[in-house]
Parts: structure tokens; sequence; C-alpha cells
């Protein structure tokens, strides 16, 4: 099972990265452990059973279900193609027969007696799974896939669409304040991933789309805008299997919301570097966020469990995010954390920290901060 | 054995959540509480660890000695330990089950309906006549890997064929369980059982079948309780056992755990038997919606799965639609800012509302959650349908179908609500109006809010089966349910009909216990509070022109009511309740049913 959901959103310099590369079923794993492994490198495959025809033969051929064994002419367990002769009646005489035909390729499954029913299973269907990330094989899980190590930076956004994307990372925003307007994206943007600043509107994504960009990083997008992308509203934050060339990530939430200092600047350094990302999301019990992956070569980094450990829990001095209005988006440290409950406007009890936002000491509520990972 | 002292706790899938109970004064009283974090998931993967956590504040607070190093002492020694433990679970996505019948309407709706009683989440009917190809039903199953399937269809004697067709797309599907790889998926059979004996021929090797009694042996007829208690029992045996900590939890309840949805609604089944009332339950959550009835002495669940407060907020907003949500809010709001602000909740759904203005967005968004998932009960809460009638000549010009829904608001007695933005809401007269604005109880109603969502703790203490103690475990549950666990918010009473504004729509006479008169005059479109604790209070109600009250149209109806903690709100503004179309309008009458209530007093000062 995964982990719980716990606010609070990695940005990671340089860190140690494991990422599990499974199987939906098991499979044959093609990789030992050691081997170095590209992000397009198939690691393991697997087929998934074929889809499922049924026909009603004894419907078909007006029979009775308990005679259908004796009209079959292909028997259990044989292959078929498509259109060749499954079934037929006697007739009369030998003529006025009828017959049913195979509707695909195949393999009878089984043949009901009671039903009249006649399943058909259609070739196994092949999957693949690639590295997804530049990086060694660290574990092979038996018959499932693999867990690939690697080292460099790694950021997680809040929300994002679409799916498993790679490419250079292009800022086209000079500072986390602006927006993406549709002149910035240009063809040669094509299989890049460009990061802005606060927002990018519709038509600039669409302008994306159009140039073949891998991905676009950015700090906000309006909630209203996803129906005319996804063709649907979304109602369960559940994203990832959409089919899309350009997937989207935003660091921060719906609306124009400059991009968190910490990510903009670690993007930035990174400009021109081949990353990975990917747009699922899921915030449900077991939440997965979206997330960019720069592997860098270096073994120096720290490692992001024994960081993450010391980074969990809000205390005094903690870099925070505000995540709800009023100030929403802004960054601040946390100053005080009384224990007691105090009461807000909306008349909320609620325990708060007292943050320095700009200089300004504010009371936010503790459950709508977000403590900012950074190393 | 007399039963001294209980220790329940309920494991959510975020907290959970211990109650002790003791016997006190000749009564059984909630005494202490206590809570943690779930720890089903990693690093923990072991439930037993956060009701330790859970029982440890409950120590701490009450300074009573519960545990004995990693064990609950029970029974009670002197004033150590506890005499009864119990447990209900929802941890790890509670219990999710696929369901199948032969005719979506009949056997199909019947399964459903024990499935959910069982407290499960219905993740799909399938039916012959459900309208998917058989590869299409197939893709779904395999798709879907529920924890349990329970597959029925038929009446005893019938015929067989299409039940068993159904066996065979299982069959062909070969679905997985959700947990684990290391056991074969359990399978109920609840359908004509002169289909058995295929049924076990087609699933038997591939799955681990049960069969049961037929879930609707005669068409007039349907039998949930077995199929009910399999659920429970195979939820135990196979779906508990393989969820971390399980086991060991198991070893140490004196009674079955139960799913917390099951406990709830049995709960309040329990509660409206004993009163001979008709209950309304419902559990808002952040991502679902639970809704419990008892009409006519039958009982529903349903759960919306996509209508919650936090993780499914914005489908509340795609399927209620913005301006529907609107219509509860008294100010202007920039559409798109409002989406956004929305849409923010959904991807940072721990967040609470700060300012007033926020809290007044969500709670209208609550309002039509309520509204949408009460839609969906009303339309499943239905009397069986392809039951033939006997018609008489009265029925010729008003023919009734089988299917008609059971709630019916004149006979509601008692809403109950909880979850969050209920139990939680800064102000009661908040949770009153949402309760009314979304519910629109017609007549004289009840209204209560669960203080901390107990009911599932409450649940399974009614129905432990052990009879040494099963009569004083119902009785502590009833007096806890009463005495801790409901917080009576008033009564609603609310006049049935429509007149032009400002007719007089009832005349209300209230006699106090301390031998006080009130005497009022309703017009159309007013809300009038009437502050008054919990007490009798004998009501005279005299409708205007073409309005009921409940005893029928211009019928006069005297009763006794309780006041609460919000007190008695006359609902005057008619049913079915229309709101302006035209924004100022509207916002000046919100404006005007908010402060009756002091709803949200600091609003536009």
């Amino acid at each position: 099972m995964a982990h719980s959901y716990t606010p609070g959103l990695k940005v990671l310099k340089n860190t140690k990265i494991l990422k599990e590369r499974r199987l939906p079923l098991k499979g044959s794993v093609d990789t030992s452990v050691g081997d170095t492994v590209a992000p397009g490198d198939i690691i393991a495959k697997t087929d998934l059973p074929g889809n499922v025809q049924m026909v009603n033969i004894a419907n078909q051929l007006n029979v009775d279900a308990s005679d259908v064994e004796t009209v079959m002419i292909a028997k259990e367990g044989s292959k078929v193609s498509k259109n060749e002769l499954i079934a037929q009646t006697n007739g009369i005489f030998g003529y006025f027969k009828s017959s049913v035909n195979s509707p695909v390729d195949g393999t009878i499954d089984s043949v009901s007696n009671i039903t009249g029913q006649v399943v058909i299973r259609e070739a196994p269907i092949p999957v693949e799974v690639d590295a997804y990330i530049r990086g060694v094989v660290h574990e092979v899980i038996n018959e499932e896939g693999v867990v690939i190590k690697s080292y460099g930076s790694f950021v997680q956004g809040i929300f994002g669409i679409g799916g498993e994307s790679r490419g250079e990372i292009k800022m086209l925003s000079e500072s986390r304040t602006s927006e993406i307007s549709v002149d910035m994206i240009l063809p040669e943007h094509e299989g890049m991933i460009i990061v802005g600043g606060s927002f990018i509107s519709l038509e600039a994504y669409k302008k994306a789309l159009e140039c073949k960009v891998a991905g676009v990083v950015v700090g906000g997008f309006n909630y209203f805008d996803l129906e005319e992308i996804l063709g649907y509203t979304l109602g369960v934050a559940i994203t990832g299997s959409e089919d899309l060339i350009t997937s989207l990530i935003v660091t921060e939430g719906y609306g124009k919301i400059q991009m968190g200092q910490q990510t903009f600047d670690l993007l930035k350094e990174n400009s021109g570097r081949l990353a990975s990302i990917n747009g699922a999301t899921q915030i449900r019990a077991g939440v997965i966020r979206p997330e960019i992956i720069i592997p860098i070569d270096t073994s120096s980094a720290k490692d992001s469990n024994e960081h993450s450990k010391k980074m969990s829990g809000m205390t005094e001095g903690s870099l925070v995010r505000v995540i709800r209005s009023p100030n929403f988006g802004k960054i601040g440290s946390v100053k005080e954390l009384p224990s007691e409950l105090r009461k807000m406007e909306s008349e909320t009890m609620v325990r708060v920290a007292i943050i320095d936002i700009e200089g300004k000491l504010v009371e936010i509520p503790r459950s709508n901060l977000e403590v900012v990972e950074t190393d | 054995m007399k039963l001294r002292s209980i220790l329940a706790t309920d494991c959510g899938s975020t907290t959970t959540k211990a109650i002790l109970i003791e016997f006190v004064d000749g009564e059984y009283r909630l005494t202490f509480r206590g809570e943690a974090p779930t720890t089903v998931e990693a690093p923990f993967e072991d439930v037993t660890r956060g009701v330790l956590n859970a029982t440890m504040e409950i120590e701490e607070l009450s300074g009573r000695k519960i545990l004995d190093g990693e064990n609950i002492i029970t029974p009670q020694k002197k004033d150590n330990g506890v005499d009864i433990y119990i447990s209900t679970s929802s941890a790890g996505g509670g219990l999710q089950m696929m369901v199948a019948g032969v005719v979506k309407s009949m056997t199909g709706e019947s399964a459903e309906r024990a499935a959910l009683g069982a407290g499960s989440i219905v993740m799909d009917v399938l039916a012959s006549n459900d309208g998917r190809k058989p590869h299409e039903k197939i893709t779904r199953i395999r798709q879907l890997r529920p924890d349990m399937i329970l597959l029925s269809g038929g009446i005893d004697g019938g015929t067989t064929k299409h039940v068993v067709e159904l066996a065979e797309i299982l069959a062909a599907a070969n679905p997985q369980p959700r947990l684990g790889q290391n056991y074969k998926l359990p399978v109920i059979y609840a359908g004509n059982k002169k289909a058995t004996s295929s049924i076990k021929k087609t699933l038997g090797k591939l799955t681990d079948l049960d069969v049961t009694e037929n879930i609707r042996p005669v068409l007039e007829q349907e039998n949930l309780k077995p199929s009910r208690d399999k659920i429970h029992d195979l939820f135990m045996e196979h779906v508990m056992q393989q969820a971390p900590g399980y086991k060991k939890l198991m070893s140490w309840t004196d009674a079955p755990i139960m799913p917390t949805p099951g406990a709830v609604g049995a709960l309040i089944e329990m509660v409206a038997n004993k009163e001979n009332i008709s209950v309304v339950g419902v559990d808002i959550g952040g991502a679902t919606t639970d809704i419990f009835s008892v009409f006519q002495n039958q009982f529903n669940r349903t759960v919306s799965a996509n209508l919650g407060m936090s993780y499914s907020i914005c489908n509340v907003l795609a399927e209620a639609s913005l301006p529907n949500v609107l219509r509860w809010v008294p100010f202007d709001i920039d559409e798109k800012e409002l989406t956004n602000r929305i849409g923010n909740k959904m991807i940072r759904p721990t967040t609470v509302p700060q300012s007033l203005e926020e809290l007044v967005i969500e709670q209208a968004i609550a309002r039509e959650a309520l509204r949408l998932s009460f839609i969906q009960h009303k339309a499943f809460a239905v009397n069986l349908k392809g039951v033939q009638k006997e018609r008489t000549i009265s029925d010729a010009f008003e023919q009734s179908d089988s299917g008609e829904s059971l709630v019916d608001m004149m006979e509601l007695d008692l809403i109950v609500g909880s979850g969050g933005v209920l139990s939680h809401a800064p102000r009661r007269e908040q949770s009153a109006k949402m309760l009314i604005d979304s519910f629109l109880p017609e007549g004289v109603t009840s209204l209560a809010v669960d203080s901390i969502f107990m009911m599932p703790q409450l649940g399974v203490m009614a129905n432990i089966e052990n009879k040494e103690i099963a009569e004083q475990a119902r009785v502590a549950a009833l007096e806890v349910f009463e005495k801790d666990c409901l917080i009576r918010l008033g009564t609603c009473i609310a006049p049935v009909g429509k007149l032009n504004n400002s007719e007089k729509i009832l005349n209300v006479i209230l006699e106090f216990k301390n031998g006080e008169k009130e005497n009022i005059d309703i017009r159309f479109g007013d809300l009038v509070r009437i502050r008054v604790g919990y007490e009798k209070v004998k009501a005279t109600l005299t409708p205007g022109k073409n309005i009921d009250v409940g005893a029928g149209i211009g019928e006069q109806v005297n009763t006794d009511i309780y006041g609460g903690q919000v007190g008695i709100i006359i609902d005057g503004r008619g049913r079915p309740l229309q709101i302006d179309q035209s924004s100022s309008k509207r916002i000046a009458d919100l404006k005007k049913w908010s402060d009756a209530v002091d709803e949200y007093p600091e609003l536009g000062k």
C-alpha cells in the first residue's frame, strides 16, 4: 500500500531517487542489478490476457444449449481464425445448414451446455515497461519489475495531467511571477519541457500541444479550462491516463499563483538538462503527486529517506507555504506554534501557526500550511 | 456477567478513534475518547499500532490502565482493563464489492441493497440487461478487482440460463482479488437455487465460492439477511485477513469486526425500530456521502461515491452545476475565481476555511452534496420492482408503479447528520440550516448531529451476539447514543404548499414547560427561530389555505415537539423551496433567512 496523504511537496536539489517500475501482471524482467539504463530502455514485459468474446451458439443455431457440443466444429482449446467456421447444424438431408463463424482470431476457451455460450479468447496483449529515468538497476522484483536508482533533482507538483514524458528543460519565463503567453511557445520547443512562472492560459497550452512540447511546468492553471482539454469535468483528482502529447504539471494550484522560489530556482539551475516528468496525480489515500526528475551524474547526493525524516513536521523556523486563501501561495517562516486552539474569522477553532510573511506576522491554521521541503 | 466497561475503536482510513464507555451511577456513559493516525499503510503496516496509540490516549486522559504491554486487558480487573473490546473498520478503502443480478432493476438492485446494507462500496452492478456486451463486462470486472462478488439472479425454480451466463462471464474474466495474490476471490452465490450445481461447476474451481439463500426467492419478497451475514463472515475470513495487522486485531475483539457503514446502518435501524420512527442518517465525508434511512420499517443505505467535501468536491460542483451552488451564497462572487477555489480544495483536501466567506462557500457546496446524495437515495430506497399489484377501481386514475420511493418526507421523524461539515460546523445553527436546506423536511421533523461520529462503535456494540452480554451491550449502545452521541439541534416545522408572497402559511401556538405561551403567525417566505432548549413543547399548528403540515391540507396538528441547541425552526418558505433567480432578490432572501437563525452573524459586518 502507498503512503497516506501528507502535505508538503518535495523540492530537492540533490537527492537519491529510487523509482519502482512494475508490470501490471507478473512477467519477465530483462535487466539485472547493476545494469545502467536509459529512460527508453525496456526493463520488463508481460502479456495481458487477451480480450474475450462470447458467442451464443444455441441462440444463433436455434438448438438446445445441451446440444451445443454436438454442433461444435472447433473444440475446446483449439485455435480459430476470424470468420472460420466454428459450429454448424446438420441441416435437413445435408441441406439448409446453419453455421456460426468466429468473430475474432483466438482460442476456444469453453463451451457451455447450460447456456449454449462459447467463449473465445483472443491473443494475449503484450505490455512493456521502460526505465523512465536514467540510472542503475538497484533491485529486481522477481517477475514483476525493478527499482531504478539515480541521483539528481526531484520536484513534486501539486496537480498534473498527462502521463510520463521526457525532454530537455527550457525556461520560458525570466521570473516566477510572469505568465507563459502564446507567442513565447515556438516550434523549436518540440520535445522539450518548458517552464514558466505563475500561469499558463488555455490558449498557450493549446499552442504547446500544437508545437508537440513534451511538458509544461508552471505555477497555476485555471480549473475551468481543464474541461476543454480533457473533454469532461474533472470531478476527482485522479489523472495520468489522459492521451496528451504535452503533460502539464502545476506546482502551486488553480489560478494565477507565482511558482515557489525554490522550485523556480532549481528548475532554472537545471535548464538544458534532460528531465523525466509524470503528470499522474491521485489525491486519495495512497496519494500520488506529479513529479519532475532530473538525474545528474553524482553519487554524493543525500539519501532522500533520511532527508525527509529530518524534515517531516512543522517546527519554529520551518519554511512554509500557505495553501488556502487568504494569503494563498505566499511563503513564510514559522515564528510560533501556539498550543491552544484559536478562533478564526470563520469562527472555526483550530490550531494555528504564526507566520512571518514578508515581514508581517499572520495567524494561519496549521492545516492550511505545507512545509516546503528543500535541501 | 455485569458489563462495566467497553472499549470500542473505529479504524478509519486516516484516523483510528477509540471510545471508553463505563457504567457510572446506574447508566452507561461515554467517559473518554482518544484518537491516533491509522497505521494500515507503510511504514507501520499494522492496524493495531493505531489502536494501541488511540487507547494510550484514553489511558492518559482517564488515568485508567487498559493496556498490558501490547495487549488490551480484558475483562476488567478492579479498575484496570475493560470488560470487552470491539471494533469497526473502513481502513484500506473499506469493503469494495461488485454485485451481479439477472435483471438490473430486480435481482441486480436486491443484490446492491444487500451489499450496501452490509456496509460495502458497490463498485458496479452487472446485469444481463445492463446494455453492455459480454466482453465489455469482462473488461470491467478485470479492471475493478473487487474484494468480493455477490452473484444473484432468478427466483427459486425459475430459469437458470441467465444467472449461469453471468457466472460464465465471471469465469471468463477470472477476477483477481484487490489485496494480495495468494488467495482466491470470494464469491457469494445468492440466486435461483436450481442453478446452484451449475454455478458450482462454473465458478467452484476459479473462485472461493460460497452459496447462501436466494436474495429474491419469489418476486414479491426480498431476503437480504443471509447475504448480508455472509458478506460480514467473508469480510472477516478473507478480506480482513489480508489487511495488515487485522489477524491480530481480530484476536483481540470480543465480537466480529464490522465494516464501519454496516455498523452505522445497524445502529440507525435499531433506533428506528425501538422508537418506531422514520429516520434519515447522513454521513458526509471527504470523498463520499452515505445516507441511511428507515421508512415503513425498511432499511436502506446508499453511498454516493463521488459526492464529498474534499477529494470529490469538484464532482459536487460538476454534478450540481455552478448556479446551484451559488444559489446558497449570500454575496456576489466571480464565478471563475470560485471554481479555482473549489479546485484548490480538491487538490489540498486537508485545508480548512479560515475566512467566513470560505466557510459560507463550503457550506453551500455541502448543501448540494447532501441534496444530490438524497436524490440518489430516494431513487434507490423503493418498493420492490417487478411485483404485480392488484388494482382496484380507485387506481384507475392514479396508477402507481411498483418501485415507488419509500422516502416520505412528511412521515420522516428524525434526521441525524454526521461528518466534518455537519458535526464540526462552528455554529450549530449552520448545521441545522444545512440539514433543512438540503433535505427539505416536511411537517414536523427533529434534527440532530452526531457529536464525534461514534455511531460506528455504538453500532457494533448493539450487534454483539454473545448471549451473556448482548442485551447489556444493546442497552449501553442506546443509552450512549441518546445521551452522548446525539446533539439535539431541535425541531423543524415546515408547512407544504405554495402561496403568494406574505400570505399566512401557518399559525403556531407553542406552550413551554414553564407555562409560557407563544402565538406566531408565519407568512409565506418567512423563516423563524424560537430559542428553546431540549425540553418538551406543546405545539398547535394550524396551516393556511391549501397548506399541509402533516395531517392533510388545512388540517390542524397538535403534537409534542422538542427544542435543542438551536431550538425550533419554523420554515415558512414552502415546499418545494424556490429560490429567486435574480441575484439581488436571492441575496436579500438568503440574508434574511440566515439572520433569522443567527447562521452567519458576522457576515457583511
